[in-house]
């Protein structure tokens, strides 16, 4: 099923155990370029520490994840955290907001361009020097920065301290300085967790904008089902540490399998509400 | 403090009460009883009038701030907050300044030699400061061994001089270097750690490195140190009395009346170039890609990994830089003093830096410059209280973390705007 998609993200077969809990069990799913996939399951399904894993913070004990650049594919598992970042080019958000909070908003986006400024500035020693050179790169990832902050909406809070923002600018702010390392996959761990409905309506244009006019794959775990039943192309359904489904966002949610996921066989508590009320649509 | 705001009489009568007692507690041990030296023999000596008068000062301050809150809050904390709002718009006019007084100091008509010297010893803690801003308040990495760099500096340039007889300016970016190397030497073990743990690692390896010091006679000459470190030339001119054979000394070169005082006021300006360098130097890599790095891994080091910045090379180049400046340093303070030993290097001096740098608040420099005069010249100027020098300066301390919790001037403004390199 997955033929007629370019894979731009191949995870196969990995398994990850904290002692003896499988927290991601012979998992393996693609995500495709210019596509939005969307990992989705009730908690504790695993959906963080698989991005953990394909991310570098963790190393899984078993499993292959292979990214597809137009060069070649970069094994994931084999490279380190920031490795993965700077060689892969894959960016990832965090679940608890990780801004540099008492830089200020741009420096946050500039920091994230560290490596195209270090190569420019030969280790900043050009850049102590004054040269011309290094000059022209902080012109460009100045514009860079520019770029995303006016996509984000936070081009009048360029100066402001990145902790002092409202909860909702912090998300999206976090979203552009990822945007700023050049990725070819964005992993986003719950980028609407906490916002409005109007926010979340922001995001979900933030995000097809991205896939649409950045041509790159998106990784997205999310609750908000109205986030991901609008917007993702793909969606990958996990229930501890297995996948239990693999589909389109219309034919996942009538799948029994998920159903009884979010359900539960006993009981239902961890039911999110949009879900719910789907289910006895269906029904 | 906030939450005591709405304190009653009784509350304020108590607390001020039980601040009686943890004084009258304190003082027993310390000002209650004193050493008699009669003719015969030592005898101890109480006086408990004196123990009664330390409680009864700590009861009326107490009772006076409790009182002040009741009323409203401290005045001097509202005036902490004007100064530093006054300091970020004026903090440009105010540090040329500062550079400009710095340079006339010892030519002004009030100003004699040991004026001069003191200035010389602030300016190199000044210069201490400066070198650990840079891993404690731009890198966040808590370093308690620093005065281990300044001593591998020290050392460098003493040995390097008397063995090879290199000038100090030979010496100079030496020891830097060397000081430079034992930073990384000392970083790659801690990488792992943060907070607590690498401060006790630091620690250690500032004592490690005094230990070495003290017990290596064959090279460091242990506790007896090393004498007779050449001073520094002004580009080979001599502060002598009298020049070497075929040399012409400094005085005579410019036909000046030869006097001590030409020496200290060289040295008073070679620090000051010095420590200018360190301030000028971290001024500019705040704002270059290493600057903010170290800056991004204080705030977040899971954020920086995730954007792709190897936090090895940060961690490692924020203390080899700072160790260099330290290097420098020591290597001044080797040629000024002529002799070093282990003495110079204990554990109190990494203490008195980082009370500078957090003092000062954490990153800034102008606050760094004032730290240094409080907790450097400070000392000086109560020496004429004695044996109650120290509990002057504690009582100062003690002000100005009620006065300023987060240093004297904690205000951080951006390294870059839209505008451009700001």
């Amino acid at each position: 099923m997955t033929a007629t998609r370019p894979p731009l993200l191949e995870v196969e077969h990995v398994t990850m155990r904290f002692g003896g809990l499988f927290a991601v069990n012979d998992l393996s799913f693609s995500a495709a370029r210019k596509q939005i996939t969307a990992v989705i399951g009730p908690n504790g399904a695993g959906k963080t520490t698989l991005f953990n894993c394909i991310t570098g913070f963790y190393k899984p004990q078993v499993g292959r994840m292979a990214l597809h650049h137009d060069d070649g594919p970069v094994l994931l598992e084999r490279l380190d955290d920031h490795r993965i970042a700077s060689r892969a080019r894959v960016a990832r958000t965090f679940q608890n907001i990780r801004l540099f909070a008492r830089m200020s908003v741009l420096e946050n986006l500039i920091v994230a361009q560290h490596q195209d400024l270090m190569k420019a500035s030969a280790f900043s020693l050009a850049g102590l020097l004054g040269l011309a050179r290094y000059h022209k790169a902080e012109k460009k990832a100045l514009e860079r920065a520019r770029y995303w902050l006016d996509k984000v909406g936070l081009l009048d809070h360029a100066d402001d301290e990145a902790g002092s923002l409202p909860y909702g600018s912090q998300r999206r702010l976090e979203i552009a300085r990822a945007m700023c390392t050049d990725p070819v996959l964005l992993c986003l761990d719950e980028p609407a967790a906490g916002l409005n409905p109007r926010e979340s309506h922001e995001l979900n244009g933030l995000l097809t904008g991205i896939r649409d006019e950045h041509g790159i794959g998106l990784l997205l775990i999310e609750h908000d089902m109205s986030v991901v039943m609008g917007i993702s192309d793909w969606v990958v359904v996990l229930d501890y540490g297995r996948k239990i489904a693999e589909d389109t966002p219309e034919r996942v949610r009538r799948d029994p399998a998920v159903i009884r996921a979010y359900l539960g066989e006993e009981e239902n508590e961890d039911l999110p509400p949009e879900v719910a009320r789907d289910v006895e649509e269906d029904s | 403090m906030a939450a005591t705001r709405s304190i009653t009489w009784r509350g304020a009568l108590t607390d001020a009460f039980v601040g009686g007692l943890v004084a009258a507690a304190l003082a027993l041990p310390m000002l209650g009883f004193r050493l008699v030296d009669s003719a015969l023999a030592l005898s101890v000596g109480f006086r408990l009038d004196w123990v009664l008068w330390a409680a009864l000062v700590v009861f009326a301050g107490r009772l006076a701030l409790n009182l002040l809150r009741m009323t409203g809050g401290l005045p001097d904390l509202r005036l902490g907050e004007r100064l530093s709002a006054r300091m970020g718009n004026t903090r440009h006019w105010a540090s040329w300044a500062m550079i400009g007084f710095a340079t006339v100091l010892p030519f002004l008509p009030f100003s004699d030699r040991s004026l001069v010297d003191k200035a010389t010893m602030v300016l190199i803690y000044v210069m201490l400061g400066w070198g650990l801003n840079i891993v404690v308040g731009l890198a966040g990495l808590l370093d308690l061994g620093f005065v281990a760099f300044y001593a591998v500096g020290a050392y460098s340039y003493a040995l390097l001089s008397t063995t090879f007889g290199w000038s100090f300016w030979v010496c100079l970016p030496l020891a830097g270097l060397f000081a430079a190397g034992f930073g990384v030497a000392l970083g790659f073990p801690v990488l792992r750690l943060r907070g607590d743990y690498l401060a006790i690692v630091t620690l250690g390896f500032g004592e490690i490195i005094r230990v070495i010091l003290q017990n290596w006679q064959d090279l460091t000459g242990g506790p007896a140190g090393i004498s007779g470190i050449p001073r520094p030339t002004l580009f080979g001119l001599p502060f002598l009395a009298r020049a070497p054979e075929g040399g012409q000394t400094f005085a005579e070169f410019f036909g000046l009346k030869f006097s001590g005082d030409h020496r200290v006021i060289f040295l008073y300006f070679v620090i000051l170039m010095l420590a200018l360098l360190t301030n000028l130097f971290t001024l500019r890599i705040r704002r270059l890609p290493v600057g903010r790095a170290w800056e991004a891994l204080r705030e977040d080091e899971i954020a920086c990994r995730s954007l792709g910045l190897n936090p090895t090379t940060i961690k490692l180049s924020a203390f080899a830089t700072g160790a260099m400046f330290a290097g420098f340093a020591g290597s001044f303070f080797a040629t000024r003093q002529g002799f070093i030993s282990p003495e110079s290097f204990t554990f109190i001096e990494s203490a008195v830096i980082l009370a500078i740098v957090v003092l000062g608040g954490m990153g800034s420099q102008v606050g760094v410059v004032l730290a240094a005069l409080l907790l450097v010249g400070l000392p000086e100027w109560f020496r004429e209280l004695q044996q109650y020098r120290m509990l002057a300066f504690g009582g100062a301390m003690v002000l100005i973390m009620l006065w300023r919790p987060s240093g004297l001037l904690s205000s951080r403004s951006p390294t870059i705007s839209l505008g451009g390199g700001k």
